[in-house]
């Protein structure tokens, strides 16, 4: 195998667009992957991170824009000769085949003979902990185990490139749990460029490097899971990468200062945006914290609420707060803090430099459901 | 707002619960149940093990039973059928027709039940009609038309003929008892395999491709393999259902294209000899048998074979 630095290819969309008829699965994305990086696709279902994945893999043609892949452009080239490996949620493990020869299938393919070709199938079986399983047939081997032959079988060719869809969506969690950090192990040793696409933005956090967050077929965000959680730029990130709590009210701005109303409250922060925008301020559960009603926080932001869910989470706790104006907050407290019972009385409070002022987006809520 | 747990995806069983889990209580507790169910729906299965024993087993037997005992005990019918070369003729001929029929429908079939499976809901169901439509027209019906399509003077005929090419003699010749009985056989050769061809997941022939196959070897390599049990099937039956044929040979066939079954009808109802007519049909019972017991191994699938416990 050749070094980890030169294996990855660089991939490069450029306003990729797709039309199915009058919709638009896909609105001029841009995006480029770096080598060897590990980038996730992440957003709910049908808001074009699967279709991104297909025109990379050559399934689906785009309806204009380019794709470069390692600086050359493959539009028009068919999946079979674009030497990339895939893995599907469904495995699509040959079912008449045993798992040495569903590994060897793609080398078979480009005429690598015996020695080698064992050899191989067996560096890759190894690779994903199923040395001893050759012989089986797929039926006889479980989700996880057929997971890791799919994978085994997409790296055996030795591909720059390595599409992942949903691959671990149809597994119990523990097993995805462990399966993410053998894919970040595997990502380690071949240095080759991953491209992953799910909904699951804790397992986007766990393994990518970046992040593209897809919206209703666009990019909303790039960045590195930090950075996504951190510095959302668009409410829907905000919402969707994370636990948030936002606030929506009537705006009021003097000066640098904005301020929205919440039933008669009104809350503030040293930001602003752009005239004409519809402010909401977005705020992670961490930087919430709650008093009893009326016991504090007179310098900062308060609003009055009561406890409407409480749950123990062994590190601290995570308490649902329900607002004056029905709206819900989510707050996460360590395990010396006060603790709260469901019905408490409490004031929910925040510094006005913790709180993200986004654009607000009613479209941002309807996606999320 | 925990959304992280992926419980609105997988559709997909996850294999893991078929394994382990044999001991358990409620498990041996539902097995055991499920036994006492088995036994108790054995009756359900009764009238019509009924019917199959009156209606086939026993005119089976009698016939079986004729063919030794007339016209006096002993083997005499089989000396007779395998002394007379005719008959081995014929034999030779039943199983050869039997077999262009079967090849005749797998290339015909197997094209149109692929396409069955890829097309949308309503295409579909004009297909399965077209296949289906057959059925509900007489057989006799069926086979006269042919005749007048067949005939020298027919339609095919005059096609080929204002094509520039000389009559093609169809009527009362192999190749016509083979085409008419390739008709009326189809939908036996299309159904099951549309039913083995739907069942096949499309995307493995994505994830071939993605590993390198042109869609031809992906074709040749994934989706062929996984369709033989639906040839095997439909080629059983429609061979089988081949080999008794009456109606079709007699009507398009000649003289030169007898099969056994015209034979059978001849001594059993124009010479009344049941002990004659007995054993032919016996020997075409066997000789199917034998061909049915050296098919078996073909249809059985690999990947079902194997143990599921670990």
């Amino acid at each position: 195998m050749a070094s980890p630095s030169t294996r990855g290819a660089a991939i490069d969309l450029k306003s990729v667009s797709k039309h199915y008829g009058s919709f638009i699965a896909l609105d001029e994305v841009s995006l480029r992957i770096e080598p060897g990086e590990f980038m996730t696709l992440l957003g709910p279902s049908g808001s074009g991170k699967t279709t991104t994945l297909n025109i990379v893999a050559g399934f689906t043609e785009v309806s204009s824009g380019s794709l470069d892949v390692g600086g050359k452009s493959v539009i028009g080239v068919p999946a079979h000769k674009r030497n990339t490996g895939v893995v599907f949620q469904h495995y699509a493990l040959f079912p008449h085949m045993t798992v040495s020869r569903n590994v060897a299938y793609p080398l078979t393919l480009r005429g690598i003979a015996n020695p080698d070709r064992e050899a191989r199938v067996r560096k890759a079986l190894d690779m994903v902990k199923m040395t001893d399983f050759g012989h089986r047939f797929p039926s006889e081997l479980s989700g996880g185990q057929q997971q890791r032959v799919a994978l085994a079988r997409a790296i055996v060719f030795d591909p720059p490139l390595l599409l992942m869809d949903e691959p671990l969506g149809a597994l119990d969690k523990k097993l995805r749990e462990w399966l993410q950090l053998e894919i970040k192990r595997i990502h380690r040793e071949l240095g080759t460029t991953f491209v992953y696409v799910t909904h699951d933005q804790e397992e986007a956090l766990v393994l990518s490097d970046r992040i593209a967050v897809f919206n209703q077929g666009r990019i909303e965000q790039i960045g590195s899971g930090r950075q996504l959680y951190d510095e959302p730029e668009t409410l829907f990130v905000g919402k969707f990468v994370g636990d948030s709590t936002i606030l929506r009210g009537a705006p009021s701005t003097s000066g640098d200062e904005t301020a929205i109303d919440i039933a008669g409250r009104k809350v503030t922060t040293a930001k602003r945006l752009p005239g004409g925008v519809k402010p909401a301020m977005l705020l992670r559960p961490e930087k919430l914290s709650l008093a009893r009603r009326g016991m504090g926080g007179q310098d900062r932001n308060t609003l009055p609420g009561r406890i409407g869910e409480a749950i123990y989470l062994g590190s601290g706790s995570k308490y649902e707060v329900v607002l004056a104006d029905t709206s819900k907050a989510i707050v996460r407290s360590t395990l010396d803090a006060e603790t709260f019972a469901i019905g408490d009385e409490v004031d929910l409070i925040f510094a006005g430099s913790d709180v993200k002022l986004l654009a607000d987006d009613e479209k941002a809520d309807l996606n999320l459901t | 707002m925990e959304r992280a747990d992926g419980g609105q995806l997988g559709p997909l069983p996850v294999a893991a619960s078929a394994t382990g889990s044999r001991d358990t209580g409620p498990a041996a507790a539902a097995d055991d149940r499920w036994r006492w169910f088995r036994g108790q729906a054995f009756w359900l299965v009764a009238p019509a093990l009924l019917l199959l024993v009156v209606c086939l087993g026993l005119p089976l037997a009698i016939v079986t039973l004729r063919s030794f005992s007339e016209p006096q005990w002993g083997w005499q019918n089989y000396v007779w059928f395998f002394g007379t070369p005719v008959n081995l003729t014929v034999l030779q001929r039943t199983f050869a027709i039997s077999a262009w029929v079967t090849l005749v429908c797998v290339i015909a079939g197997y094209p149109y039940a692929y396409v069955m499976t890829v097309v949308g809901p309503k295409m579909r169901l004009v297909l399965i009609l077209c296949v289906l439509v057959p059925f509900w027209v007489s057989g006799v019906v069926r086979t006269l038309a042919w005749v007048i399509l067949l005939q020298d003077s027919g339609v095919i005929n005059s096609v080929i003929r204002s094509l520039g090419l000389g009559p093609v003699k169809l009527i009362r010749t192999q190749t016509g008892v083979v085409i008419g009985m390739a008709q009326v056989l189809l939908p036996f050769m299309i159904l099951p395999l549309y039913s083995v061809m739907k069942a096949i997941d499309l995307r493995l022939l994505q994830a071939a491709r993605s590993l390198g196959a042109s869609p031809a070897r992906a074709f040749a390599q994934v989706y062929l393999p996984l369709s033989l049990p639906g040839v095997y099937a439909g080629a059983i039956i429609v061979f089988i259902l081949a080999l008794g044929f009456y109606i079709t040979p007699a009507l398009l066939g000649g003289p030169r294209s007898t099969m056994l079954s015209t034979l059978i009808q001849n001594q059993v109802l124009s010479l009344l000899n049941w002990g004659r007519g007995g054993a032919m049909g016996v020997v075409l019972l066997i000789a199917t048998f034998i061909l049915l017991a050296l098919a078996a191994p073909l249809s059985r699938q690999p990947h079902k074979t194997g143990s599921r416990r670990q």
